[in-house]
């Protein structure tokens, strides 16, 4: 059994989730869960009432871990992460359920099936919470010099940009001339100016 | 252009390609190949008299081939580096010298026989990728004659045919017999919108290079009768409806459908036959000209360059964004853009905002100096560690140091670690830590799936990149799945160690399913080799047993191929129904009796050491 005072927050994301997925009973079904001690269902989490909620369950419950049962990480873990970490908690601390893009939008026609799947996933998620710990990210220098490859149009204008910015430029370009195709068009459209 | 070769702060390095790239996010290094130009590029005046002396004639590229050119030449008048080139291929010999006509007549001596390919490194903080495209060759539309038929030609070839600066001066002239053409058609769609020849969707500039030929003709001779074949006009952007109306305003005909076939008669004409979509009826309409409006593609050896930066690409072989909304010219790698049609077909205008877009992106990654990388790395802890080696060995990004002779367990270059996890799958000692994907997460993550009905469940591991990108992707576009998956997220499907797939079957899983991105478009290198090797590995362990292979597939599905998803949860949800609670049972079974006689094995293995310490002690 967990330690951690984990807390869930099951997202609707409208009628997203809530279209094909029972949101409430997930969420009572997270309350069961060891370690959880708040579950919450939102219209929006990832809105700002939805992200403040977050922040005020956690300190009203002294959250350890935090677990958005909403859309894909891909998505919104930067949000969230953010989140938590104004909450004075580890972004690392922060798991999320994808119960929209694995689960509601695949199974439109299945809410018993999707239902399931989700207090699922939002049980695998109670359990990694658990388990995650404090991270600290490594800072990296970057070079502030830039590889532009291909001299058409769009590299060049990409490349005279960067310039202008005051970042070094390097244009590698395949052909004995720059241009592209572009410098073989006579006039280009809508305006009927020429090309080069 | 001229503005690129005088920017102090842009280096131009034409005639090379990019050949290396590595290293990572704001921190890349990079290798440009140079192609030797025989031709001081600062010295040469391009006064061409190095070009009148020269014996070579060779096909012009830049006309699209209705010109010539020689071996030594100036690809176009305001070719930007202006100096000239020597095509190696085209030269009768430079080594052993065969003519050296042109460095004789170059009287400030730039032309050097000598000079010799190099590699140049570089060192970046980002890549902007804007390799363009290439033009679709009809030839293989045999139905419509190009290349059999000289009046049937390319809308490239129309665009030099009209330029001032073109072959011709700018007049119109039919191929056969150089006069002005009398009627002009145009064909839609060439290579685009087909299933058969060509490319199934549509590159965007062909409809409106047409309009604007079709003014062109008309503005200069209004007595040429124009026609458009076409399936839809699609005139969407700012200014394009009113182009149209122009062109139409003209007198240009427009007409819906495209021709069969294409014939020449005896008088020289082209025939057209085409069905008049209003009657119904086959009808042939005679031209002097045709111009096929081909469309584009994406351009040979895009599929290295994609390789090369770790990239994936759509299904029209474009590359992929890392969100076709939020994050249309970030690419999935972090610190790697995209600029014009690397991405997409796309027209000039688009191509310039992009570029502008992709740079404001790059801008705001180098301007901080300094960013964070994911604490995803991995960490070895030294008691554990066997010294055994196998980590170094598996990492693809060599990260991991290690010296046998050191006896010193291995260490992990953070900055150079991307986190793939393959060394924590492979390390036999459990001696290796990856933060925020640890053992035990992944292990927790399976027992809360399992714990209840596990006969309904497919365990599924999917990669960060590919394959969990590809079943968002099929959320995004709603393919409907069965409901019996459950994916665990890990970096890589490197990271998926044998112990938890057998974890899971010892769990009661019916179906254990690894995916991964494919060969070749793995984001860390070739980490994903190492997947298939242990999964196929352990597959043949299993069948030993008398556990069923097929129960532990591997499937590899890139971010693009959301359908390929759905197809393969079906597949997966026909293999579940096939594994019976006996089946699982029994493997259940096989895996403990396994797991016991190791342990034994360990047991009996230990035994004898203790023995022999007591007898020392």
């Amino acid at each position: 059994m967990s330690s951690k005072r984990i807390g869930v927050f099951v997202c609707h994301c409208g009628m997203n989730i809530a279209g094909s997925v029972d949101c409430d009973a997930v969420t009572e079904y997270a309350k069961t869960l060891p370690g959880v001690v708040a579950a919450v269902a939102n219209r929006y989490t990832c809105s700002d009432p939805g992200q403040v909620e977050i922040k005020k369950a956690i300190a009203e419950h002294n959250l350890e871990r935090v677990v958005v049962a909403s859309c894909t990480p891909r998505l919104h873990e930067p949000t969230f992460r953010k989140a938590v970490e104004e909450a004075g908690l580890n972004p690392y601390l922060l798991e999320m359920a994808n119960i929209r893009e694995h689960c509601s939008w695949v199974h439109l026609h299945d809410k018993k099936g999707a239902t399931e799947k989700a207090k699922d996933l939002v049980k695998m998620s109670v359990a990694r919470a658990a388990g995650l710990e404090e991270q600290d990210e490594t800072v990296v220098p970057v070079t502030a010099k830039a590889l532009v490859i291909g001299a058409g149009v769009a590299g060049i204008q990409a490349s005279l940009d960067l310039a202008e910015n005051g970042y070094q430029v390097y244009l590698v370009e395949k052909e004995p001339s720059i241009g592209g195709i572009m410098a073989q068009i006579d006039k280009t459209y809508p305006t009927m100016d020429c090309s080069i | 252009m001229t503005d690129v070769g005088r920017h102090p702060k842009v280096e131009l390095l034409a005639y090379s390609e990019v050949t290396k790239v590595t290293g990572y996010v704001g921190n890349f290094k990079v290798t440009v190949h140079r192609k030797a130009r025989f031709v001081d590029e600062k010295e040469c005046t391009a006064c061409g008299d190095c070009v009148e002396v020269c014996p070579v004639t060779r096909p012009n590229e830049f006309e699209m081939g209705l010109a010539t050119r020689k071996a030594i030449y100036s690809p176009f008048p305001q070719a930007i580096p202006p100096a000239y080139v020597l095509n190696a291929e085209d030269c009768l010999g430079h080594m052993p010298l065969a003519c050296e006509k042109c460095s004789q007549a170059c009287e400030k001596e730039c032309i050097n026989y000598d000079q010799e390919d190099e590699d140049v490194e570089l060192e970046v903080g980002v890549i902007i990728v804007a390799t363009g495209m290439k033009v679709f060759d009809p030839t293989v539309l045999t139905e419509y004659g190009y290349t059999k038929y000289p009046n049937v030609i390319t809308s490239m070839e129309f665009e030099r045919l009209i330029n001032a600066g073109g072959p011709t001066g700018g007049e119109l002239v039919r191929l056969d017999n150089r006069e002005l053409p009398k009627k002009v058609a145009f064909l839609q769609c060439i290579g685009s919108r087909s299933e058969k020849k060509g490319q199934p969707y549509c590159s965007n500039v062909c409809c409106m290079n047409s309009v604007k030929d079709t003014i062109l003709i008309k503005e200069h001779w209004p007595e040429i009768d124009v026609g458009v074949y076409y399936i839809d006009i699609r005139a969407f952007g700012k200014g394009f409806e009113d182009l149209y109306k122009r062109s139409k305003s003209h007198g240009v005909r427009y007409m819906r459908g495209l021709p069969g076939e294409i014939r020449m008669n005896e008088d020289g004409m082209l025939d057209l036959y085409v069905e008049n979509v209003e009657t119904g009826k086959t009808e042939k309409h005679s031209y002097d000209m045709v111009v096929l409006s081909v469309g584009l593609e994406p351009p040979d050896k895009l599929d290295e360059m994609r390789q090369m930066l770790n990239l994936s690409k759509t299904a029209d072989g474009f590359l992929l964004e890392a969100h076709p909304k939020l994050e249309p010219v970030d690419a999935p790698t972090r610190g790697i853009y995209f600029a014009g049609c690397s991405e997409a077909p796309k027209d000039i205008k688009d191509s310039v905002t992009q570029a502008s877009g992709a740079v404001a992106r790059a801008g705001s990654l180098m301007c901080k100096g300094e960013i964070t990388v994911e604490a995803i790395t991995s960490r070895i802890i030294d008691e554990k560690c066997k010294m055994c080696g196998i980590c170094a060995k598996v990492c693809p990004y060599n990260a991991i140091q290690f010296d046998k002779a050191s006896k010193q367990p291995p260490k992990v270059i953070e900055a150079a670690c991307a986190g793939c996890g393959c060394c924590g799958a492979e390390c036999p000692f459990d001696a290796i830590v990856m933060r925020h994907f640890t053992d035990e997460q992944i292990i927790s993550q399976i027992d809360a799936m399992l714990e209840e009905n596990p006969m309904d469940k497919v365990v599924v591991f999917a990669c960060n990149w590919c394959s969990y990108a590809g079943a968002d992707f099929a959320g995004v576009s709603r393919l409907q799945q069965p409901a019996s998956p459950r994916l665990i997220r890990t970096m890589c499907s490197a990271r998926v160690s044998t112990k938890f797939i057998l974890h899971a079957f010892k769990k009661g899983a019916p179906v254990v399913l690894v995916s991964g991105c494919h060969f070749g478009d793995c984001h860390y290198i070739d980490a994903n080799h190492w997947t298939k090797k242990r999964v196929d590995k352990l597959r043949d362990q299993l069948v030993k047993l008398g556990i069923r292979g097929e129960r532990l597939p591997l499937y590899w599905i890139s971010a693009a191929e959301g359908q390929r998803f759905q197809k393969v949860m079906e597949e997966m949800e026909e293999l579940r129904k096939t594994v019976t609670v006996e089946e699982v049972e029994e493997t259940k079974r096989i895996l403990a009796d396994q797991e016991a006689k190791k342990k034994a094995k360990k047991k009996k293995a230990k035994k004898p050491d203790k023995e022999a310490k007591a007898a020392t002690d």
